[in-house]
């Protein structure tokens, strides 16, 4: 066993108040308690045992679910989203009745149906530099389900601070990374991966996807790393860095090392938390946009002057498959990755309107033509998802 | 002496869809710029403007993180897998 396999208990100071377990609670679990490496004391372990999810959405689902069958005693839940109907093909936490409902809310709810002996507590807030380090603490576990950079490095150095382990779990579209971070002696999340990418440039789950089953496989992957934590039995993913490749049915266990120039957990210059949207570019990158923003028209707008028949080239810069869920009557296709050779094809005397799902990349297509020396473009705002809410509700939402 | 080259889906579709690509070279930098010469969509994505490691993007020589092993400088020899592993964040 490497240095950084170190088997960690974060349970250990508390085994001499270990709660009981009532005869209810001995039936409930008895499937835990005859296997010799949970037993009576692991079960009592798992009672005792406080964990943190950080997201109720796609990973935290299968988290809370399962975390809180398998007894363990208190589970806090950070979220602040109300359930959505693009969810529920993946969110197996929240049901149809619960839509528009704060998450939070459902997840309680499920929870306290699967499991009443478990206590659940919310957060109803974004975590923050300003309250993640409160919010942590007493937590043995925190587990990231989030879905955004900022919000990875702020988890990942909140827990370093803090000394409480971090069980990573990532995905986007087939492929998933699970990790267990910010251990005694184990790397963390920036020893992997040392700074974000710049915004846009790795499309989020919302952007580009995610196979529905993919977070259950990868939340109960996390949700195992967590239990083995809180009992202290296994090989914890300390130290290592676990791919799962849903379409081609793969595993792969890489080797992961404290950098020693980590300045979370290397060099520990990191003393505190850090503003971390500016970290992850955001605040340049909307800086950027407010000054290269373009010419817009609003769908109303943009439906009046259809509707009186004014001549408009409107342009659908969206991929073939988006194409096929749904698009605006009398538009055209050029996915924004041809544009460029579209470009001797389009009629520079006539008005273009441009417009994506939901308004960024048919931005970058009026840049692309302002630059290429059009000049009556103008960019839909909010694509053909606000079209849909204030003009055309048959134009279907994705 | 080929290296056999992993890639995340995303990069495979830049690929002609092939998740494993075989590539030739000393280095594991000599490897990355065999496999960018058979795909040049994938340069712009295995190297940043001044043909560095991107600091979200780790590479792996067997299950070595390269970083600690000479970056693209690495030895690689005939047999070994190259694994590319980029950041994600969607929960």
């Amino acid at each position: 066993m490497s240095a950084t396999d170190t088997v960690i208990d974060p349970v250990a100071t508390r085994l001499a108040q270990l709660p009981e377990l009532d005869n209810d609670e001995v039936l409930r679990y008895s499937r835990h308690l005859i296997i010799p490496e949970v037993g009576l004391e692991g079960q009592r372990r798992l009672k005792a045992s406080r964990v943190l999810l950080v997201g109720a959405g796609g990973l935290g689902s299968p988290l809370g679910l399962y975390l809180a069958a398998a007894g363990v005693g208190h589970l806090g839940l950070v979220d602040f989203d109300l359930v959505d109907l693009t969810n529920l093909h993946r969110q197996v936490i929240h049901g149809t009745k619960d839509l528009g409902r704060p998450k939070l809310d459902s997840a309680r709810d499920r929870i306290a149906d699967v499991n009443p002996h478990v206590h659940v507590e919310t957060y109803d807030v974004r975590l923050t530099s300003q309250n993640a380090l409160e919010i942590l603490r007493g937590y043995d576990v925190v587990v990231d389900g989030t879905d955004n950079f900022p919000t990875r490095y702020l988890v990942n150095d909140a827990c370093v601070l803090s000394g409480i382990p971090n069980v990573y779990g990532s995905i986007f579209r087939f492929e998933g990374q699970v990790s267990v971070f910010a251990t005694e002696r184990g790397p963390c999340y920036r020893c992997l991966f040392r700074e974000p990418p710049p915004p846009g440039l790795v499309p989020s789950c919302a952007e580009g996807g995610v196979l529905g089953v993919l977070p259950g496989l990868v939340g109960m992957l996390q949700a195992t790393e967590a239990i083995k934590l809180l009992l202290g039995i296994g090989q914890p993913l300390i130290g290592r860095l676990l791919l799962v490749d849903a379409l081609r049915a793969q595993f792969r266990t890489l080797k992961l090392q404290r950098d020693p120039e980590c300045p979370t957990c290397g060099t520990h210059e990191l003393k505190e938390l850090i503003d971390y949207e500016e970290f992850c570019g955001l605040r340049k990158a909307a800086a950027e946009a407010r000054a290269n923003a373009v010419p817009e028209i609003t769908p109303s707008e943009l439906a009046t002057r259809i509707a009186r028949g004014d001549a408009i080239d409107l342009i659908d810069v969206r991929e073939p498959h988006e194409w096929e869920i749904a698009r605006i009557p009398g538009a055209r296709l050029i996915p924004l990755g041809t544009l460029a050779e579209a470009l001797p094809s389009l009629d520079r005397t006539s008005e273009i309107v441009v417009h994506c799902k939901g308004g960024s990349r048919s931005a970058k297509a009026v840049r692309q033509l302002l630059d290429a020396g059009f000049v009556n473009v103008t960019n839909l705002a909010g694509g053909i998802t606000r079209w849909s809410d204030e003009v055309d509700p048959g134009v279907a939402k994705y | 002496m080929s290296i056999t080259v992993h890639l995340p889906n995303l990069l495979a579709r830049l690929a002609a869809d092939q998740p494993s690509i075989e590539a030739e070279g000393a280095t594991v930098g000599d490897a990355i710029d065999n496999v960018i010469a058979q795909f040049p969509a994938l340069g712009p994505r295995l190297r940043d403007e001044n043909g560095k490691q991107y600091p979200f993007v780790t590479l792996y020589l067997n299950d070595e993180d390269i970083r600690f092993q000479g970056g693209f400088a690495a030895p690689a020899g005939d047999g070994d897998e190259l694994i590319i592993v980029p950041t994600v964040a969607g929960g």
